[in-house]
C-alpha cells in the first residue's frame, strides 16, 4: 500500500486550484493520500485541503518562514516528512517544478517530471521533446518516488471530502540565504488559464499590444481565458504569464482559440489536451490547421470581430 | 568572480521527432544538434556579466558523449574562457548530472552556477534545482532578470503568478527563463578562437560520482494523433460547426 503526500500550493492563504487535480493523479497510484500545507497560518487553507475528494488527511505546518513558498525554506521541512511516505508528488507548476528535484536530490532519488498517466505505484508516462514522445518509466520505489504531475492530463477531483487536519511542527533547520523582495502579480479578473473551459491565444499577427485588445475583447465576450504564443509575449503585446506551450502553460480548455499563430511545435505542446482547437490564420499551409478542429483561412481583423459579433 | 555554465547537446529545437518503430526511443543519429536554446542564454547571460565586469572567468561544463565537445565549441565561441568535458558513454539523467556539475562548480570553487531551466529533450526542469540542493546553495529558478550587488543576487523569476524577485547570497545557483535576454549569433573569428581554447576531459570517476539507479525507461511511444479537422469557409459556418457540438 502506498502512502502518498502532495504538498500544496498556496494563493494569499487559499489552496491553490492545482492541488485537485494532482490529488487526481495520485487516485490510481493506489493508496492513502494526504495534503501537506505550509504556510504562516495554514488553518483557512488546511480546511479546504481537507474537502478535496480523496484525501484522507491533512499536516498543517505553520512557521512564519513559510510565507513565500521558497524551495530552500520548504525542502528541510518536506524532506522531514518524506521519510513517512512511498510518494511525494507536486503540481507540475512553476511552484512544484521549482521544488521537487530540491527534495529529489536531497533523498538521492531521480524525480519523475510530468506525469501524465499511472501505470502502477513506480511505472508512469511522461512526454519528453515537447511531447513530440511519450516515455514509460519506471522509477526505483525505495526510498520513495518524487514527482510532479503534468496537470492537463487530469481532471480536478471534487471537494466533497472530510480529512482530518493535524498540526505538525518540524524541526528542520531553515536557511536564510534566499530572501523574498516582491511579486508583481498578474491581475486579471479573466478565468485561469490552467482551469478556463475556453481560452483565446493570439499571435505575432497581432502585431501590437493595442492591437491585442482584439483578442480580450473576443475572450470577454465568451468568457475565456487569455493566452499567446512566445512570439506575442516576446514582442510585448501582453504579460509573460500568458506564454501557453512547452516553455509555457501547459492547457486544456474544452474549446481553444490560436488567432494568428502559425502552430510551431512548441506552441503545439501547450494545448495538445485541448477538446476542439479553432484556428484562425491568413496563410492556409501554416502548420496549426493541421491539429485545428476547425480551421477559418483569412484576416484576423476582420474576421475575429465578426465571430464575437455573431457569438 | 568565477561562473560556470554548464551546456547540453540535443536534438535542435526545429527538428521534428521521429519514434523508433520498436519503441527504443527517438530517432537521433542523423539528426541536426544544438546548445539547448536555454543553455544559450544561460551563456549570453554570463557573456555579458563578463562585459560589466563582474564575472572574471566563465568555463562551460557538459556531461555525455564524445560528440558533446561540439557543444563545448559553441559555448567557448559565445566566450567561455574554458571548459570540461565530462565524457560519459551512458545515458545522462538529471540526478547524475547533476552531480557531476556539482562536482566541478566544488572544485573550481565558483561563485554563480547559470543552467537553462530546461532541457528540450528531456524537458526535465531538474539539474539546477539538484545541484543547489546537492551544494546546499540557494536557489533562483526561471530568471528573467539577474542583478549582481557585491555577494548578492537578485532574481527575477517567471513563476505563474507573474513575476518574483528573490535576493539570494552568493555562491547560487540561477536556472534561466526566455526572456532573460537574445543570445548573440556566433561570429566566424570567435568560432575559430574556440579552437584553441581548452576542454578539460574528466569523467564520473574522476569526480567521485557514482550514477545510481534512476529511471528505467521501459518504451517511448508517438503521442496519440489529433486529427486534422474540417476547413470552414466563413464565420457562419464556424459559428455553427461549434454550436453543433455544443461548445458555445
Ligand atoms: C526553446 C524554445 C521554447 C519555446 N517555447 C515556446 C512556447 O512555450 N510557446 C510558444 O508559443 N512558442 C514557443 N517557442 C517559439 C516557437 O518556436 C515559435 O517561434 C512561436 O510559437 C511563434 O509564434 P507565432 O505563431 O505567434 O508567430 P509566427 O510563427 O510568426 O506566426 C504568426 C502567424 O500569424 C499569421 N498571420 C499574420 N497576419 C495575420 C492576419 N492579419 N490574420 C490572420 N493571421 C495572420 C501568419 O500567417 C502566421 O502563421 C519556443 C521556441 C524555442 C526555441
Ligand atoms: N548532461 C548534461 N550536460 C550539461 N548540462 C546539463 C546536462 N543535463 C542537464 N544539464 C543542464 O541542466 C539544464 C536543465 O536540464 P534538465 O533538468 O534536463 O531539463 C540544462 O539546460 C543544462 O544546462
Amino acid at each position: 500500500m502506498s502512502k502518498i503526500l502532495i504538498i500544496a500550493d498556496i494563493h494569499g492563504g487559499k489552496l491553490g486550484a492545482a492541488v485537485y487535480k494532482t490529488v487526481a493523479a495520485a487516485g490510481p497510484i493506489g493508496g492513502e493520500i494526504h495534503i501537506a500545507v505550509f504556510a504562516v497560518d495554514g488553518a483557512a487553507a488546511a480546511a479546504e485541503a481537507a474537502k478535496v475528494e480523496g484525501v484522507s488527511k491533512v499536516l498543517q505546518i505553520d512557521n512564519p518562514a513559510n510565507e513565500h513558498e521558497m524551495a530552500a525554506v520548504l525542502t528541510p521541512q518536506i524532506v522531514a516528512l518524506a521519510k513517512d511516505y512511498t510518494h511525494v508528488l507536486f503540481a507540475g507548476n512553476t511552484f512544484g517544478k521549482d521544488i521537487a528535484p530540491r527534495v529529489a536530490a536531497k533523498l538521492d532519488v531521480q524525480q519523475v517530471s510530468d506525469i501524465m498517466a499511472v501505470h502502477s505505484a513506480t511505472s508512469f508516462d511522461r512526454p519528453i521533446y515537447a511531447g513530440n514522445a511519450i516515455c514509460t518509466v519506471e522509477a526505483p520505489a525505495a526510498p520513495c518516488i518524487v514527482a510532479t504531475v503534468r496537470l492537463a492530463s487530469f481532471q480536478a477531483v471534487g471537494d466533497s471530502g472530510s480529512a482530518s487536519v493535524e498540526s505538525v511542527s518540524i524541526s528542520a533547520e531553515i536557511p536564510t540565504h534566499t530572501r523574498f523582495v516582491s511579486l508583481e502579480a498578474a491581475s486579471s479578473e479573466r478565468p485561469e488559464l490552467q482551469s478556463a473551459t475556453r481560452v483565446v491565444s493570439g499571435g505575432r499577427a497581432l502585431g501590437s499590444e493595442e492591437k491585442f485588445k482584439i483578442i480580450y475583447n473576443f475572450a470577454d465576450k465568451i468568457g475565456a481565458g487569455v493566452g499567446a504564443s512566445r512570439a506575442a509575449v516576446d514582442s510585448g503585446y501582453c504579460p509573460n504569464d500568458m506564454q501557453v506551450g512547452q516553455t509555457g502553460k501547459i492547457i486544456a480548455p474544452d474549446l481553444y482559440f490560436a488567432i494568428g499563430i502559425s502552430g510551431a511545435i512548441q506552441h503545439l505542446a501547450g494545448i495538445k489536451d485541448a477538446g476542439t482547437i479553432v484556428a484562425i490564420n491568413k496563410d492556409e499551409d501554416a502548420p496549426i490547421f493541421e491539429v485545428a478542429d476547425f480551421g477559418l483561412v483569412g484576416d484576423l481583423f476582420q474576421l475575429v470581430p465578426e465571430l464575437q459579433e455573431k457569438l | 568572480m568565477k561562473a560556470l555554465v554548464s551546456v547540453k547537446r540535443a536534438v535542435d529545437y526545429n527538428v521534428r521527432i521521429q519514434v523508433k518503430p520498436d519503441g527504443s526511443g527517438v530517432v537521433t543519429d542523423g539528426v541536426k544538434h544544438s546548445m539547448n536554446p536555454f543553455d544559450e542564454i544561460a551563456m549570453e547571460e554570463a557573456v555579458r556579466l563578463k562585459e560589466k565586469g563582474v564575472v572574471t572567468e566563465i568555463i562551460a561544463v557538459t556531461v555525455g558523449v564524445k560528440k558533446c565537445e561540439e557543444t563545448l565549441r559553441s559555448a567557448l565561441a559565445f566566450g567561455a574562457d574554458r571548459a570540461v568535458h565530462v565524457l560519459e558513454e551512458g545515458a545522462v539523467q538529471p540526478l547524475t548530472a547533476a552531480k557531476a556539475l556539482a562536482a566541478v562548480f566544488k572544485k573550481e570553487e565558483a561563485k554563480l552556477f547559470l543552467c537553462g531551466k530546461q532541457a528540450i529533450d528531456d524537458d526535465a526542469n531538474q539539474t539546477g534545482q539538484m545541484i543547489a540542493s546537492l551544494l546546499d546553495l540557494p536557489q533562483a529558478t526561471f530568471a528573467s532578470k539577474i542583478v549582481i550587488e557585491g555577494e548578492k543576487a537578485k532574481v527575477t523569476r517567471e513563476i505563474d503568478a507573474g513575476l518574483e524577485t528573490l535576493e539570494v547570497d552568493l555562491p547560487a545557483v540561477i536556472t534561466v527563463d526566455l526572456r532573460l535576454n537574445e543570445p548573440r549569433y556566433l561570429k566566424l573569428p570567435d568560432i575559430m578562437k574556440a579552437k584553441k581554447k581548452a576542454i578539460d576531459p574528466q569523467s564520473l570517476e574522476s569526480l567521485g560520482v557514482s550514477a545510481g539507479a534512476g529511471l528505467k525507461i521501459i518504451k517511448t511511444s508517438n503521442p496519440p494523433a489529433r486529427t486534422k479537422g474540417i476547413m470552414v469557409k466563413t464565420v457562419d459556418e464556424l459559428v455553427s460547426a461549434l454550436k453543433n457540438k455544443g461548445l458555445v
